[in-house]
Order: structure tokens, then sequence, then C-alpha cells
């Protein structure tokens, strides 16, 4: 079974601070870590390749230094790395990511499944996993916990609703979108990290013209959607402060809420 | 493709500093230096006074649009149940159709499924487009993207809403690459551009850190998720409306998907976007015991329980009681948050609630900013005193 598995390297947002004067984040000290939701991504291509067998690649799309998560993939079992890099793909919102991503997949060659994390912390968009299987033609799955049967044209997975769960009968080739709930990631081995980082390693760095992406198609060029606007979430209410030991305090509290019809 | 600075210009003044969307300007030695993470917007070129900032990118050509008419909502439904979430944007909608002046629809798909065009036009819909096929009985990515797919290319709206539910965050971004579009995700906020007309989509950003408003000149439909419990629903009793039946041409080999069972466990499954009363702690409850007394607390008012990431990850509440950008959006009548100081994280999920009532040992704690009414004092002590007098009011 051939197993893609899509990365990204993305700030660890639980740290990110606001400057307090000028509202503006603050950049600088931010560890870079792979985003949680494609590691459980990464495990379950490890898992599927124990079962299936096959070969697992891992591509991401980043900066020079996003080298390090691709590294890091190819130590939790991944046996190859590519990582697209490149001016031109810089401010790409997620059509133009999904379309880099999806001519660097057909670049690759023939698969049966793409796994990816629901979604990366720093977008919180969850966009990208379906926007490629759309660009490649061919069925998703999102929000997958389980996969309980592997057949030789289809998949069967748990996919999760907001309130329980359906199982999915998937054709083959297919996408599929992983969440946390679906298995605990393991820890990277030590000497497949030294390979990994070895000049020899099965490694590879694409540019916009590895995959022959035209510029236009790319990046802010080839973008949809434009911030046009970033600020820092407002404070709307005018807070009133109760005075008073507990039981005074919930007293003059009641009574508010009685004026207001709450109580 | 760069954005420089013509050092000599440069006053020095700041405001591209301040307009950068990405944070790619710094102050260095006195003038502006774009950094490298700069994307080549063009954001900071229209506010430099001193004509300092110079690019060599050439302005990008809006189309031309003015057939785009509509604001279109999917109405999502499962079992022939509508999903709140859908009436909630119909509200939306109207605000903006009101504000484009151009009608409001609701795409209704599914088999069997005719029977709630009424109520999505008692909610807002003046056009209810049908599609009513076997194939669409139960969501399955495919078939549904098709469905719309063939309805916007025959009817061209200008915008397309949809919640942000595990539904529509599956079916959005398929939809928008199928039909050409940008889409922006998870929207707080959604108004009309008075000058350009374009639909202004801000998001959370960054783990709610900072908001983005976003904007998307360059196609149509203007496309956009919304999580459920943000907009309010705006009901109009007896409001009519029609209904344009759409032919579906689906087979089952192109949908390649098949439901083949649906679990449903609602019972664990706790329901704070409904909740009048939701009664919420963080780190300051301690432990599993103090939320023991939260929940007497929302049981007393006939409120849910919830909690924030940290509750969630000490293990003190299941993780559906999660409000805050990782966990639920509320918007319950009253949110009494108990020791909690108010990480943006969790204000996220929890700032549209009608009054909120804090309750913290720390005067300094953040959550006093978003409140409407605060105690500083142990949770301890003031929580059993509101057990004790609400019960007797």
């Amino acid at each position: 079974m051939k197993i893609i598995v899509l990365v990204k390297q993305v700030p660890n947002t639980a740290e990110v601070k606001l400057d307090p004067k000028t509202g503006n984040l603050i950049r600088e000290g931010i560890e870079s870590i792979i985003n949680p939701d494609d590691r459980h991504a990464l495990e379950a291509a490890a898992r599927l390749k124990e079962v299936a067998g096959g070969k697992v690649t891992v591509l991401s799309m980043g900066p020079p230094q996003a080298i390090d998560a691709v590294s890091e993939a190819m130590g939790m079992g991944a046996d190859e790395g590519i990582l697209l890099t490149d001016r031109a793909f810089a401010g790409a919102d997620t059509w133009a990511t999904s379309s880099t991503l999806g001519k660097a997949v057909e670049t690759i060659g023939a698969f049966d499944v793409i796994l990816c994390g629901r979604q990366a912390i720093d977008g919180d968009t969850a966009q990208i996993g379906p926007q490629v299987a759309d660009y490649l033609k061919i069925p998703q799955v999102t929000y997958v916990f389980g996969i309980e049967e592997i057949k030789e044209k289809s998949l069967v997975v748990k996919r999760r609703l907001e309130d329980g769960f359906e199982r999915v009968e998937c054709d083959l080739p297919a996408l599929l979108t992983v969440i946390g709930e679906m298995n605990t990631p393991r820890y990277p081995l030590v000497n497949r990290l030294i390979d990994a980082c070895r000049e020899k390693a099965p490694l590879k760095i694409w540019n916009a013209a590895d995959i022959g992406v035209q510029t236009r198609d790319i990046g802010l060029e080839g973008s949809l959607t434009h911030v046009i606007k970033t600020f820092a979430p407002k404070l709307q209410r005018q807070i009133e402060m109760i005075q008073g030991d507990a039981k005074t305090a919930v007293k003059t509290l009641a009574g508010k809420l009685k004026e207001k019809k709450l109580l | 493709m760069t954005v420089w600075v013509e050092v000599d210009l440069c006053s020095g003044c700041k405001r591209c500093v301040r307009e950068c969307p990405y944070g790619a300007v710094e102050m260095k030695e006195g003038k502006a230096q774009v950094q490298d993470r700069c994307t080549s917007c063009g954001a900071c070129l229209q506010v430099c006074k001193e004509k300092a900032l110079q690019t060599d990118v050439k302005p990008r050509e809006i189309p031309e649009f003015s057939d785009r008419k509509g604001v279109w909502v999917f109405a999502e439904q499962r079992e022939a149940q509508l999903n709140k979430v859908s009436l909630e944007l119909l509200g939306k909608a109207q605000e903006l159709g009101a504000a484009l002046n151009q009608s409001v629809s609701a795409l209704l798909l599914g088999d069997g499924v005719a029977g709630l065009a009424g109520t999505l036009m008692e909610y807002g819909a003046e056009t209810v487009y049908l599609v009513e096929h076997k194939g669409l009985k139960d969501f399955r990515t495919n078939s549904y993207t098709k469905a719309i797919e063939d309805l916007v290319k025959k009817y061209k709206p200008n915008i397309l809403l949809m919640g942000a539910t595990h539904v529509g965050r599956d079916l959005a971004p398929r939809v928008s690459r199928r039909v050409e579009v940008g889409l922006t995700a998870d929207c707080t906020e959604l108004s009309i551009d008075p000058t350009e007309g374009i639909l202004l989509q801000t998001r959370p950003a960054f783990g709610g850190n900072v908001m983005a408003t976003i904007a998307n000149r360059y196609s149509r439909p203007q496309m956009a998720t919304v999580r459920p419990g943000v907009m309010e629903a705006a009901r109009k009793p007896g409001a009519k409306g029609k209904v344009i039946k759409q032919e579906a041409s689906l087979t089952e080999d192109e949908i390649g998907t098949r439901v083949l069972e649906l679990v449903k466990e609602r019972k664990k499954r706790a329901n704070l976007s409904e909740a009048k009363v939701i009664v919420a702690g963080g780190r300051g409850v301690g432990d599993a015991g103090g939320f023991k007394i939260l929940e007497e607390l929302a049981s007393a008012l006939g409120g849910e329980l919830a909690g924030t990431r940290v509750a969630v990850e000490e293990g003190w509440i299941p993780p559906d009681r999660q409000v805050g950008q990782t966990g639920q959006s509320v918007r319950p009548e009253v949110y009494i948050a108990c020791g909690i100081s108010g990480a943006i994280q969790h204000r996220a999920g929890m700032m549209n609630a009608r009054y909120i009532i804090a309750v913290n040992k720390d005067p300094r704690a953040p959550i006093f900013q978003v409140a409407d009414w605060g105690i500083v004092g142990d949770l301890h002590e003031v929580v059993p005193e509101m057990i004790q007098q609400f019960k007797k009011a």
C-alpha cells in the first residue's frame, strides 16, 4: 500500500502571546512543532503499513526550516520525505496551498491513501484535506478516528459526528483526515532520526519548478482570499465589580439578576 | 515580487508596522524594515504617507461580478431534522441580503426532505432550492458537492454560507475547490463592506490570539463557514417563499463512499449550545470535587456544567463540556465563570453569552475584562452561597 502523509510545521499556538502595547503577535522564540493532528496521521500511516505493507511518503510545504518536521516524521516511521519550499509558495491561502500540494502528489505518482490531520492549529481551517482530495478527484472521509477494515479496493473507516459516529466504506485511492481520538502517536526513534539527517537520507527538496507550477497559481498571487486586517480581539463589556463578603456580594448579585428577570 | 523601503523617505511613523497583517514590517534604527515573512500583499503601501514603501508587484485586476446575486445558505439536515446552525445562518443572511438588496435562499438536499422548506422560509429563505435523490439520503461528500456545484453554476449566487459542523467543514472546502472559489472557515463575524460591497469575513487565527478579516475579491460565490451558536436565528412567522426543484444526476461509482451505519451516542454528549445557563470552571476550581459544587449550582439554575481546556486536561470534566477555541462556542443567557482566568482561547468560546458573571480570587484576572458582573473572592465560599440564595429566589 502506497501511503502519503501531509504534514505541516506550525508555531505552538499555546505559547503565542500578544504584545500588550501594540496588539501584535510576538513571533520570536515560539517553538515550531509538527501540527498535533498530523502526528496522529503519521501514526495511522505507520500502523497501516505494519498491517498492509508498502511505503510511507511524508510531504510538507513550508520554509526551509520545515525540514525538521519532515525529518521528525521520518523518525516516526515514514520511509521518505519531501519538502516543498520556495519563496513563490509564501502567502498562500488554502486554494493555492491545495493546488501546490495536489501538484506535488501528482509528481510523486501513484498512491492508495493520503492521510492528513483534520486541521492545523495555526489556521484551524480544516480545508486542505478536502481541497487536495477534490484537486485529485478522489473520495475523502474527514474526522476519521478508526480504520476498521482494509480491503483490496476500499477501506472501512469510522467518522466522528457531533452526536455519535458513522461507519463509512470508501473506495481507493482516497484521502482521510484524522482526529486525535484515532491513536496515540509514537515517539520518533533516535536511530531513525539520525538516519533522516544523513546526507544519503531519502529526503528531497522541491521548488515550484520541480513540480511544474506557475507562480500565478501559487503563493499570494494564486490565492483567492486575502487577509485585509488583523486586530486583537476586542473587549466589549463594562464590568461592575460587586463588593462585600461572599454572602453580601451574592445577595447584591441576586438582586441584579432579578432586575433583569434572570432569576 | 518584493516590497522594499526607500530608507531616505521613511519618516519612522510606524503606520506600516501597524497595518501589516503578517507582522512583517519591523522598526530598525527608527526606519521601517521589511522582513522575510513579507508576502507582498501590499497593505503597507496604502498607508505610507511618504511613499517610502515601494513594490514591483502589479496590482491585480478584480473581475466583474455584477451578475452574481443572492445570499445562499446550505440547509444542513440529517434524517429530515434541520441543524440549528442553518437557521442561525439564515438570520445572518437576512442582514447581508438587506445590505446588498439581494434575496436570501436556502439549499435543501436529501431524500424526502421537501417538508422542511416551510421552516426555512419562516427563518428567512425567500427561495428554497430543493434537490431530492436517493443518492442524497445520507450526507456524502461527493454527491452533495455535485448537487451544489450544479446549482451554483446554474444560478450564480454572490454568497454561500455553511455551518462549521462536521458536515459543513467536510463539504464547504470540497465545494469551494470544485466551483473554483476561495473559502473562509469558522467565521465569527460577517458583514458587507459599504464601499466595495464585498463580504468581510472575520475569524480567529493563531489559536484565537488574533482576529483576522478576510476578503474574497477574486471569485464568486464568496464562501464562508460559521460555527454553531455564533449567529442568531430570526424567525418571521408566516413568511412564505417559493420552492425551485432541481434534478440530480448521480451514480454510485462517482460518489465513491457508502455510509454503512449511523451510530448515535446522544446520551453521553452534553448539549451546551442549547443551554440557557452555563456554570463553567477552570484551573482555580482545584479538583474534581470542586466541579461537584459547580454542577450543583448548574442544576439549581437548570443549566449545564462546562469548563476550560485545563479542566478537561486535568480530567475534571469530559471533553464534550469544553468551551473555547478548541471546544464549543456557546451563547447562553447567563455564563458563570468560576476560577477561570480568562485566557483568550477560552473567551473566544463564551464572549457571545448575554450576561457573564465572573468569580475569581485574582482581581487582575482577564476574565473580569469581559464580564458584566464580577466578584473577587474564593469560589468555594461564593458558589455555595449562590446555590443557597439562588434556590430561594
